[in-house]
């Protein structure tokens, strides 16, 4: 070797310590027993094993809960103003209250996330198609406004009765229902923009995954909303949620494990480190959670506890994405093996020319 | 109040019509597809020649001389960050590091070299440099290279006595010792994935066809930060603000050339307008190829590549790797159009599973 001190050349799976210098702890605890040769390490040149793209800055664990707060969010709405239309009130006021706090808290960690936060209004001087974070902004803005609204109407309603004001009383209950239908409908937008934010990044795990996130986030806001409305409303009630959660649960580990195989190679962050162990932790909340609401529904207990383990396999499953990108940006194999293989690809297809690319300007 | 954030976000719609490919593929003038009028100044450029670059650093402390760019983290008991990797203690580009120069010790035992990373008979140098020629001890093309080329450009590679410094061989029994330098910097890209994704607008295009943050408006959400396909752009910790290089915006418009193309001893960071830039990167491949260098390329100047091709461009003796750069960038917002469209079905399908939760009452 050289005069160079291997210690600190950084390694395939350790490079990113001086990232995580910079950025503080919270990538501290990654795992760093097996993560290694699962799969066969891939030959590929680079500039001494140092990251090419830059790993995300978001906050951990700002981002990931705010993604599993506005899935959470999303498919609660709809059952809060579907179940208020089919007269199930303690789904109605589960949903309702659910919407309100995943949309207000995932704000709230949206803008703690900013590294200026007290400027987090400038997020609504433009409107930009070609930036997921500004769209979501767009949908997230009206979406906690009207489940805050919905919320503050199904709180009141009760009170403004007792105190006899009745005409107040229904034109609140009106209103919030209006708007309890407005955050249904704008919530599934909610629930999937987080993929497209993700996924147009540089970060390639995240990026070749922009087919299947969507799908797997999908299923993840429904499983959380589904666990919700398990744990918040009575038996009587909990059809729909049971029903939502254990498809939404289905969908994600499916999706997850499709999502996982045709990755190849950069799917090997889902198979090691610390976003195998969220992945696997999720799996199993999930499993446990659909198997729990089909057997335990009908009980109280049981059905609460079948739709904690439903939303906490939710929130795993985005922390392990999360932790998935993180280690996939820091590794350049992920950039330059794929790139590499692109290149040959383009190459052998235009065989004919004679000049190789790399010399069309000469 | 029509002002230049907002041009530089109007492109979208147009994207989004399905006639313009503006997020991808080639784009003769960025900026009036970003909104400017047609009068704008020329779309300029950096183009660096890594063959002349000494690694002398000059251009990493010029630009943080003029934009005021604030240490980058260096401490004494992180012992002044020294990577213990080559000679390079910048690590990479950031936002307290807009120019950053590589610095590639490239050891292998005598002989292993395959003619892919180098030269033909003379293992992995770069053949065509004039002093291997004799043998690694040739004082040949001295006079030959005093006299400039009709360019104006010296070859100071040429001027290096013996073996002296770029692409070198130690003469050592066992082992070869090559080295690159090349100083990087951001490439302000014909469709610049920073620029796309940035919720706020303080990313804009300049009417030079640069790609520049304005800091009184990034609320450091960091979302321009995984992006960027170069790994370029990065959040500084001090400030919360994102940060890279302006390519001297200031300096431009007072007809001044960028502070690191100043500072350049060896003119190995070229600036100017981009399409001359590009004919004299393309004579300077030729060139070098000429000689015999066969290793020579250029990189971030195809047009058609997948960032439209980069305003700041390459000469580079090896693969882009090997500097750490992508070796096939592509723009992500590339892919934005599709990325909408499965995210819109999904949400449709997510909302008729809410509304197919509730079909036939089921009620106990």
């Amino acid at each position: 070797m050289t005069d160079t001190n291997p210690a600190e050349i950084p390694t395939r799976f350790g490079h990113d310590e001086g990232r995580e210098a910079d950025r503080g702890s919270e990538r501290r605890g990654r795992g760093r027993k097996g993560e290694q040769l699962q799969v066969p390490e891939a030959e590929f040149r680079s500039y001494y094993g140092r990251p090419i793209i830059k790993a995300p800055v978001w906050k951990n664990p700002d981002v990931p809960l705010y993604l599993f707060l506005g899935g959470l969010a999303a498919t609660s709405a709809g059952l809060g103003a579907l179940g208020g239309a089919t007269d199930r009130p303690t789904l109605r006021r589960t949903g309702r209250l659910a919407a309100a706090g995943g949309a207000v808290g995932g704000t709230v960690f949206l803008v703690h996330d900013l590294h200026r936060p007290s400027r987090f209004l400038h997020m609504l001087r433009v409107f930009k198609p070609t930036s997921p974070l500004s769209v979501g902004t767009w949908i997230l803005s009206p979406f906690a406004t009207f489940a805050a609204a919905t919320a503050a109407a199904e709180v009141v309603e009760p009170s403004l009765r007792r105190r006899g004001a009745h005409g107040l009383a229904r034109v609140v209950r009106r209103a919030g229902n209006a708007s309890g239908a407005a955050s249904a409908v704008i919530g599934p937008a909610l629930g999937t923009y987080t993929a497209v934010l993700f996924s147009n990044t540089a970060v390639p795990t995240w990026h070749e995954a922009h087919r299947h996130l969507p799908i797997v986030f999908a299923g993840s806001a429904a499983a959380a909303g589904g666990g919700m409305g398990l744990v918040g409303s009575s038996v009587r009630d909990n059809v729909p949620a049971a029903r939502l959660a254990v498809a939404g649960a289905a969908v994600e580990l499916a999706a997850g494990e499709v999502m996982e195989r045709q990755l190849g190679l950069l799917g090997d962050v889902y198979r090691k480190g610390r976003a195998h162990t969220l992945m696997r932790a999720s799996k199993a909340c999930l499993a446990a959670g659909a198997v729990g609401t089909l057997l335990g529904r009908r009980r109280r207990w049981s059905a609460a506890l079948s739709g904690l383990a439903l939303m906490a396999g939710s929130a795993l499953t985005r922390f392990g994405v999360f932790d998935a990108g993180i280690a996939s940006a820091n590794d350049p194999a992920h950039i330059v093996v794929p790139q590499r293989e692109r290149l040959e690809q383009r190459r052998s297809t235009m065989d004919q020319d004679v000049a190789p690319p790399d010399r069309t300007f000469a | 109040m029509t002002n230049v954030f907002d041009r530089a976000g109007g492109k979208v719609w147009d994207a989004f019509s399905g006639t313009t490919p503006s997020l991808s593929g080639p784009l003769p003038d960025p900026s009036t597809d970003a909104g400017w009028s047609g009068d704008h100044p020329k779309r300029v450029g950096f183009f660096t020649d890594t063959s002349v670059c000494i690694g002398c650093k000059a251009c990493e402390v010029a630009c943080k001389e003029w934009n005021l760019v604030p240490d980058d983290g260096t401490d004494a008991s992180d012992l002044y960050r020294l990577t213990g990797m080559s000679y390079d203690n910048t690590g990479d580009l950031g936002a307290s590091s807009w120019r950053h120069v590589a610095f590639i010790e490239d050891v292998r035992p005598h002989g292993t070299a395959t003619p892919a990373h180098g030269g033909q008979q003379t293992g992995f140098l770069p053949a065509g440099l004039p002093a291997v020629h004799g043998g690694g001890n040739g004082h040949t093309p001295r006079d030959a290279a005093t006299a400039p080329p009709d360019g104006g450009t010296v070859d100071l590679l040429a001027l290096l006595p013996d073996s002296g410094a770029h692409g070198q061989q130690t003469p050592d029994d066992e082992r070869d010792v090559r080295w690159l330098m090349s100083s990087d910097v951001c490439k302000h890209c014909t469709h610049a994935g920073c620029l796309d994704v940035c919720p706020t607008g303080a990313l804009f295009r300049t009417e030079f066809g640069t790609v520049v943050v304005q800091d009184d408006i990034c609320n450091g959400c960091g979302y321009c930060v995984p992006s960027c396909p170069y790994g370029v752009i990065d959040v500084r910790e001090s400030d919360g603000g994102a940060h890279k290089c302006t390519l001297c915006y200031d300096r431009l418009g007072e007809g001044l050339e960028p502070a690191c193309a100043k500072a350049c001893p060896t003119n190995s960071i070229q600036f100017g307008d981009l399409d001359e830039l590009q004919a004299a990167a393309d004579a300077r491949l030729a060139e070098l190829h000429g000689r015999g260098v066969q290793e020579a390329r250029l990189y971030g100047r195809d047009p058609d590549d997948g960032v439209g091709g980069d305003g700041a461009f390459f000469l580079l003796l090896d693969e882009p790797e090997v500097y750490g750069l992508p070796p096939d960038p592509i723009v992500t917002t590339r892919d934005l159009p599709e990325m909408w469209r499965n995210a819109a079905l999904t949400a449709v399908g997510l909302g008729a599973a809410v509304v197919a939760a509730f079909w036939k009452g089921g009620r106990r």
